[in-house]
């Protein structure tokens, strides 16, 4: 085992931890924290993949930007403390079933998929330069779109949350 | 072996790392002597009363939705803002024209009052009314 296994495995305990602490703690708060910790165990293994970009927006977007939506909607409802947050609905035969298939599908998919691998010496420094030019050549136009998704998000978020307020 | 930004995450793990071992030494040599007085939560001097978790205003979650939007427009503006200037005035004008749809954004979140507080408005008393009342 060398450094970048053990960094993998130690990446790959945070996240799966946290996440399992996630879905256990009664805590709404204590929840939204711990799901800060896997957010950046992810972020860590984007890293130790050389998927620099990936791990950028992975911190900047997720850690950033939406741990702190759902703390402020957990900010926003009334009466957080003291909820009983057990569904009576416990379907195990079913879920297990849909986990297993789905589990099963992503297995196969990872064994069967023909990974594109590379000598970790031919990684390059950064892949954003990569992207940022086929960002202007190639997929101009889809870079364009996507500042026209981004307005109808932002029109729609905006709208939809001023509703709430009358 | 590491990419650009690995080196940073480095740099990112040590910072976490570093508060961690710091407020770990100082759990160790500090005193520890817990009274009842101590433990209270700390209101200016004032016993609390009632819950801390008040309702937030929807306001912080309309600032945070449009924070989110722009965090990903910046996200999308780093790749572009590494090359483009190895792509002359042509890229250039491809970043300004995405800039520029989600100013139109801005500016529509502006117009709508998103952006806008609502304050309380104070009623200044005035003296010569006050003075009727007196009278």
């Amino acid at each position: 085992m060398n450094y970048y296994d053990i960094l993998f495995y130690l990446f790959a305990i945070i996240t799966l931890v946290s996440a399992g602490f996630v879905v256990t703690t009664r805590n709404v708060i204590y929840s939204a924290f711990f799901l800060l910790f896997t957010f950046f165990g992810v972020a860590g293994i984007y890293v130790l993949l050389a998927a620099d970009f990936l791990a950028v927006v992975q911190i900047m977007v997720y850690v950033g930007g939406i741990l702190i939506l759902l703390l402020f909607g957990v900010m926003l409802t009334n009466k957080i403390t003291n909820v009983d947050i057990r569904t009576g609905t416990s379907n195990l035969l079913p879920a297990s079933i849909a986990i297993g298939l789905l589990m099963g599908a992503l297995v196969s998919a990872m064994i069967y998929t023909g990974w594109k691998v590379q000598p970790a010496s031919e990684i390059p420094d950064t892949s954003i330069k990569n992207l940022g030019a086929l960002l202007i050549t190639d997929y101009l136009l889809i870079f364009e779109l996507l500042g026209i998704l981004l307005l109808i998000a932002l029109i729609g978020a905006a709208s939809i949350a001023r509703r709430d307020k009358e | 072996m590491l990419t650009e930004f690995g080196k940073i995450f480095i740099f990112i793990i040590l910072a976490i790392i570093f508060v961690i071992i710091t407020l770990f030494i100082n759990k160790l040599i500090r005193p520890n002597r817990p009274t009842v007085e101590k433990q209270k939560v700390y209101e200016c001097g004032e016993n609390p009363e009632g819950s801390p978790w008040v309702k937030f205003n929807i306001r912080f979650y309309v600032v945070a939705l449009i924070f989110l939007i722009f965090d990903v427009e910046v996200v999308l503006l780093f790749p572009w803002a590494l090359v483009y200037k190895d792509f002359g005035v042509f890229g250039f004008v491809a970043g300004i024209i995405f800039l520029l749809v989600l100013g139109l954004g801005m500016a529509y979140e502006w117009r709508k009052g998103d952006l806008e507080w609502a304050r309380p408005t104070p009623k200044p008393p005035k003296l010569d009314e006050l003075l009727k009342k007196e009278s």
